[in-house]
Order: structure tokens, then sequence, then C-alpha cells
């Protein structure tokens, strides 16, 4: 069976995919269940085919995820959907009795479409428009501060043809049109982003502060931003001024005379930041601990040996811990992992061997 | 209403909120001319080292509800490892209360834009995403447009600023699950997946998207950085307390005079935060309130004075968290409230994990038949019983979100439990809505 969709919508299509990594195609699947439901209203068998299609998926994976998202709708859907917060704030506020008063007034519940096919009702969680509660919205745009009667006017309008305007956010759209932008395409009617002012609920704080003449004291946008590699630079100086000031210690300047601190240029470390009894990863730690003789110096560990001289250190504290546990086990000289003695790796495969009776050497035998 | 007091009024700190009241702050234009972009070419003049240093000298922490040291975070990025590097704006607002990053994304999108630049440059990220909210249709009408702009103005794009750095940025509408904002759900649904928490670790830091090293920011966070660029860690840090510096959207809601957005230094305290609002709505007296979205456990009327920073909420028992803070007076039931907060997580949990995704299908039909008058004395001890089997047990924190409202409306509340089951308080849901209850 091939999908009815237009040449229009299998473009767009393209240029959702084209969106992300070439090798990650399948990130485009919500935006492109967003552009099934813009021709279609919901997101019908032929849809979840089509993105399946497109993405090279099956269609069990592409029905798995539109069954997930709310905002998929499973039955076709009204030119407007009509949501209502009954979450805890709206609900206090009033947001139930808006809910109630239109299931009645429109006789249809949850998730329904009226007769007309204008408008699916709808209970909503949270709109995240708390500060306006109890709030609506129609086709995700906020109708704020409602009540069972201002609900009822604006089903009406919407159900005589009219369209009536957001408190916040742009002039009405249908359903499906505002599935075309959920699939990331900008909205095309003229003026449209410009539409709307915040409400006086989101400017409360700021309207304060103005009134007050309140800023923040002490904003200087060219504060410089502190850089490290000319710190470094200051530091190199200042260090190799010390020892003609203080003679009498010789021993520390020879070990940090081989690594110049961090160097300068991009290696990408950052500086680890924890604030922990020391700025060492538990790893790292770990691993000197056992391993006190390792090269990396633990000042506090007893048997430490402050390495003379040595290669800068590794970017990564894992490498660090790598590096300390390699220095300490010598590599086998047959290739194998470092470790085990020729000797030792023999006897524990000998050892599976007699253990198990079999050829194959399990991995619990030989870890004996 | 009176008017506050000045000394709480100096407590106002306008900062990301300060662009609203330009209308058309959302163009580039009107945003270049009020210091826009001025911060971006400051910081593609510095050492991407440099700016993940000066972001924890700021002492930034994550806005969206953890509180995470930011430039820690970014730190967490493995460098030179050959891998591409991913940053991902959490713009999922959803936890119940919270209603700040939608009017920071519509009314000032440019500032969200320009913080994605400068935060991909110090992470070395040549792919950027903002995922936000399916609902949220005019924010991701704007910040597609300031998306726009800012690739025609050579923002974005390749070689950006002539600085030799490349950025693509790509504004990803969700399509309605909650769990969503939680990061590696995010990052699930961001790949084209249902959304359903990873188990951690690996962290997002090595495996995030496409199990690349990925941060994962809210958008506050995020619109944070061009500030602390601009103006220093040092005059960051002049604002909050010194353990949470900055500035921080405090959005207020319920029985109020004037709920709305107050951006206030971290600190504050709610009787500060009730005054700037006008006090509580004649008739009303302060009984419950989150400081944090609806999973930050109830607090009371005692913890007025309680400073509303990450520190100071967890010593009241509580979590600072989204800042929502939606307050409820003694007109309002707690049991009733928490009754609908659980409906929401029984809708919302993503049925990953058997004790958020049974645990809360069972407690709130454990709510109807206490709030339709059937419930018994054992019921409580269900619930908690319960909550002790959700909290801790789940791959990710709704579930733990759940259970704040549970346990601690009991904590503070069991009498108004005890009115409904012994019969002192009128049946608030009727016996048709008990169906399955037992």
């Amino acid at each position: 069976m091939t999908t009815t969709f237009t040449d229009e919508t299998r473009a767009r299509a393209r240029e959702i995919i084209a969106r992300y990594p070439a090798d990650r195609s399948r990130s485009a699947l919500l935006p492109l269940l967003h552009l099934v439901q813009s021709e279609e209203g919901y997101v019908s068998p032929a849809g979840v085919e089509f993105c399946a299609e497109v993405l090279g998926l099956n269609k069990a994976q592409v029905g798995a995820v539109a069954t997930f998202y709310t905002m998929y709708k499973r039955r076709p859907t009204g030119d407007y959907l009509v949501s209502v917060c009954t979450n805890t704030m709206c609900n206090v506020l009033g947001g139930q009795e808006v809910y109630d008063t239109l299931t009645e007034h429109l006789g249809v519940g949850h998730d329904e479409t009226t007769a007309d096919g204008k408008i699916t009702l709808e209970h909503a969680e949270c709109l995240a428009a708390c500060d306006y509660g109890p709030v609506m919205t129609v086709n995700y745009d906020f109708f704020d501060g409602v009540d069972p009667q201002t609900a009822l006017g604006v089903v009406d309008e919407l159900r005589s043809g009219g369209r009536p305007q957001p408190s916040r956010g742009a002039r009405l759209c249908t359903l499906k049109e505002m599935a075309v932008q959920l699939a990331g395409f900008a909205d095309e009617r003229d003026g449209a982003v410009a539409d709307g002012v915040p409400g006086e609920p989101t400017l409360r704080g700021l309207r304060l502060a103005q009134q007050h003449g309140i800023s923040v004291p002490g904003f200087d946008p060219n504060t410089p931003i502190p850089s490290k590699a000319e710190a470094d630079q200051a530091a190199a100086k200042a260090k190799a001024a010390e020892p003609a000031k203080a003679p009498a210690q010789p021993a520390a300047p020879t070990a940090g005379a081989g690594q110049p601190a961090r160097s300068a240029e991009a290696t990408g470390s950052t500086a680890p930041d924890v604030k922990a009894p020391d700025d060492k990863s538990p790893e790292v730690r770990a691993a000197e601990t056992r391993q006190p003789d390792a090269r990396t110096a633990v000042p506090d560990a007893p048997g430490t040996k402050v390495p003379v001289d040595g290669a800068p250190p590794a970017p990564r504290d894992a490498r660090e811990a790598e590096a300390a546990g390699a220095a300490s086990n010598a590599p086998a000289g047959d290739g194998k992992p470092a470790g085990d003695s020729t000797e030792a790796q023999d006897r524990n495969l000998r050892e599976a061997e007699s253990v198990t009776g079999t050829a194959a050497s399990s991995d619990r035998g030989s870890q004996k | 209403m009176t008017s506050p007091r000045p000394e709480t009024l100096a407590k106002l700190t306008p900062v990301l909120t300060k662009r609203w009241l330009s209308p058309d702050a959302w163009r580039i234009g009107t945003y270049e001319r009020l210091d826009g972009y001025a911060a971006l070419r400051k910081a593609l003049k510095a050492h991407p080292d440099d700016l993940i240093q000066l972001v924890k000298d700021s002492g930034l922490r994550g806005r969206g509800g953890a509180g995470f040291p930011t430039g820690l975070k970014w730190g967490f990025i493995p460098q030179g490892d050959g891998k591409p590097h991913y940053l991902v704006v959490n713009a999922d607002e959803g936890e119940p209360g919270t209603c700040k990053d939608l009017p920071l994304m519509t009314h000032d999108p440019h500032s969200l834009v320009e913080g994605v630049i400068i935060a991909s440059y110090a992470i070395r990220a040549n792919r950027a995403y903002i995922y936000i909210r399916g609902e949220a249709v005019h924010a991701a009408r704007r910040l597609r447009n300031a998306v726009q702009e800012a690739y025609a103005k050579g923002y974005l794009g390749k070689n950006i600023l002539r600085s030799g750095f490349d950025l693509d940025l790509v504004v990803h509408s969700g399509a309605g699950a909650y769990i969503c904002g939680e990061e590696t759900a995010l990052l699930d649904s961001l790949e084209g997946f249902r959304g359903q928490p990873r188990l951690r670790p690996p962290f997002p830091a090595t495996h995030g998207l496409y199990a690349s090293p990925t941060v994962v920011n809210n958008v506050g966070t995020i619109a944070s950085v061009p500030y602390i660029v601009a103006g220093g860690a040092a005059w960051w840090k002049s604002m909050g307390t010194e353990k949470s510096a900055g500035p921080m959207i405090y959005s207020l809601s319920g029985r109020i005079a004037n709920p709305g957005q107050f951006e206030c230094g971290l600190g504050i305290t709610l009787r500060e935060l009730i005054e700037l609002a006008g006090g509580m709505q004649p008739g009303h007296n302060l009984k419950f309130w989150t400081p944090g979205g609806s999973s930050t456990p109830l607090l009371t009327a005692e913890h007025l004075d309680v400073p509303m920073d990450f520190e100071g909420v967890a010593v009241a028992g509580s979590i600072l968290g989204t800042t929502a803070t939606q307050i409820f007076s003694d007109q309002d039931c707690p049991v009733y409230a928490t009754y609908r907060w659980l409906e929401f997580y029984h809708h919302e949990s993503c049925g990953k994990c058997t004790p958020c995704r049974e645990g809360n299908y069972w407690m709130v039909r454990v709510y109807r038949r206490i709030l339709a008058g059937q419930g018994t004395h054992e019921d409580l001890d269900t619930l908690l019983d319960t909550c002790d089997n959700v909290l801790g047990r789940s791959f990710c924190g709704l579930g733990d979100g759940a259970t704040s409202s549970v346990t601690s409306s009991l904590k503070y509340f069991k009498q108004d439990y005890l009115d409904y089951i012994e019969g002192r308080t009128a049946p608030r849901l009727s016996d048709k809505q008990l169906v399955g209850a037992h």
C-alpha cells in the first residue's frame, strides 16, 4: 500500500531529516509525527507507515513512539483543540468548573470531538502559566484567567466560525496549521510572530523595579574574562625569579622544571574542581593508594617516591589512573594484558582446565 | 494591598528579565541595541577553558531544579577525545507551578540563543539543540524566528564572527510528555524514541546524545551565561547567597494579590515574596506552599522566613526546585491538592519502572477513596508504605517527586486526612469516580 501524502509533505519530510546528523535520522521522528498530523489531523496508520518509510524504521518502532506522547492524537481531531488545565493550581482556582461546564455544553468528554468536527476537548496537565490561572488553550495558544462564562464564549465563537483572540500569543490558526509549526517550520502568517504582548503577571516584578528605580549595581560589560594562560605566564615568571630569592630549597624546582605547569596552549584539559580533601578523582586516589610505588606521587602515602622527572601530566584523570595502574604492572612479554606473568597465566589455564574438565577455559575458571 | 517596603524592594534583581519590558526585544535589532551579542563577541576572543573557569567562578548552579554547579558540569566533558560534543537545552518546562522559561523564550529568545553559542564554544560543541515543550507554541515561534535571525546575521552557522567556530542550532519541539524534562529521557526523545530515562552511570557528560559527550542545561542556566560573561563572576556573585549565587526568577501563583514573575537574588524569603506580590488575597491565610514545583515537599506558614536558596530550603526539609512557588490558603484542601498532583504523576509516569508506574496508579485510587468519604485509617499507612517503595527505587526522579507531596502533606496535615476518613469533612468526590478503587 502506498501512502497518500502530498509532495509538499514529502518535501518537508526531507527538510526535517536534513536538520539532524546523517546517520541519526531517527531524531526526525518526533517532528515527522507532527508533520503527518498536519495533513491528517491525527497519526493514522498511513501516517505511521509514512514515517517508517522515510526513516527506514518498521511500523512497530514508529507506533511505539506515536502512542507514548499525548500530543499525537490517535483519532481524527477537530479544527480547534481546547485544552483546559485541571492540574492543582488551576483546579483550585476554578479550572475544574471550566472543564465541567465545557463538557456539558459541548456534550463531549476528554479527548472527544464535537459532531460538527470543530472542537476537540481535553483536560490538560500543567500548561506552565500558573501565574495566569486558571488557563485554557486553543491549539496551544493561551486564554488566561478564564471562568465558565468566558470559556463558553470562546467555544461558541469558534463553533460559529469566529476566531477569538488569545490573551497572549498569536491569532488562532487551525490545529493542522499548528502541526506544521510543531514540525519545526516558521509561522508563515504575516506578523504572527509579533502578535501578543507580555501579560501583567509576567512583568510584575519588573514593573516594581522600574517604578522604584531598582537595578543591579556594578554591572560593567567590559569586565575582562580572566585568562589562565596569562596567569600561568605570570606565575612562571614569578617562579623563575624565585630561586634567586630562596636558594635554600633546591629540590623542588628541579622536579617542576621538566613540567612547566600546564601547557598554555589548548590541550582541552580543564582544571578539576572537585571539593574534596584533595582535588584528585576517587579513581586516581584509589589507584595510588593501592600502588604506593606508582609513578604518580601521593605525598602522604607511606613509601611514596616523588618522581624526579617524567612526562607531562595526562589531560584526564582516567588516563592518570590508567597510567598509575600500568606503571606498577609490567606487561607480560607475550603481549597479553598487563597484570599476570606468563607462568601465572599458564597456571590459571591449567587449573581451569582441570576443574572444568574441558579444553575451553571458562572465564570463571581463569579468574581463580 | 500595601506597597512593599524599600528594603524588600531592594531584593529585586532584574537581570534575565530586564528586557521583557521592551516589547520588541525578541527582534534581533532591538536585542542588539540592548547590549545583545556583545557577550558573544567577548567570549569568542577568550579561550574556551577560561570560559568554563569563569562559569565555575561565578558559582552558577542549574536553574532546572537540581542546582548542580554549571561550570563543573561543563568541565566534565572530556576534551580532545575526537568525539562530537553536544549542547542540549532543556526547555521542556512542565513541572506543575513552573512558568519561568516560557516567558523568557517568548520575550527575550535571543538571550537564550546567545547563551547557547557561548556555552557550545566553551564545551567545543558544533551542534546544539533546544528541546522545547510541544505545547509552548508561541515561545517556539519566537525562538525559531530568533534562530533564523541569528543565522542571517552570522551568529550561527559556519565561522561565527570570523572566529573559526561553527555551530548549528535546531529548535526541536516535544510532543507532550512531562518525563522528557528529565535529562536522559529528553535525550532518548531527541533521538526519536519514547522518552524514558536511562540508567546512570554512564552520565550524559560522557555518553549523552548519540552516546557522545553532552551537556544538558536548563533555559535559565544557559540564558544566565551571557550576563556572567559580560559582567564577570564577581558581579554575578554580588547577588544571591554565598553558595547559591546569582538572581533567580521566582514564579508566584495562587492565593496572592498579584501573582507573577519576580526576579530576586537567591535567598529571599516567602514572606518577602508575598510582600512583593501585594500580600495574600483578601480573606485568605497562607496554609501550605511549594518552594519549587509539585515535586518539592510542601512547606507551611511556619516556613515563611526560610531563605529560598538551595541550602536554606533543604534545611527546612524541602527542595528549592524550580522556584515555582505555589501558594495555597486555608480555603484550599491539602488532601485534594495532593490528589490532583498524584493524578498528574500517574498520567505522566513513563511506565519504565514498576514502583513509579504502579505506585502512582494505586495511590491515586487510595486518594479517590479518601476524598469520597470511604477512606480508612489503614489507607494512610498504605500511602506511606507505597511512598517508601517508590522513593529512590526508580531510574529517575519522577517517582521521588510524586511522593513529596504525599509524605509532606501527611506530615503537616494529617488532621485533614482524618477529617475525611472520620466524616467531619464532606466528601469531595462522588462515588462514581471510585471505579477500581479497592
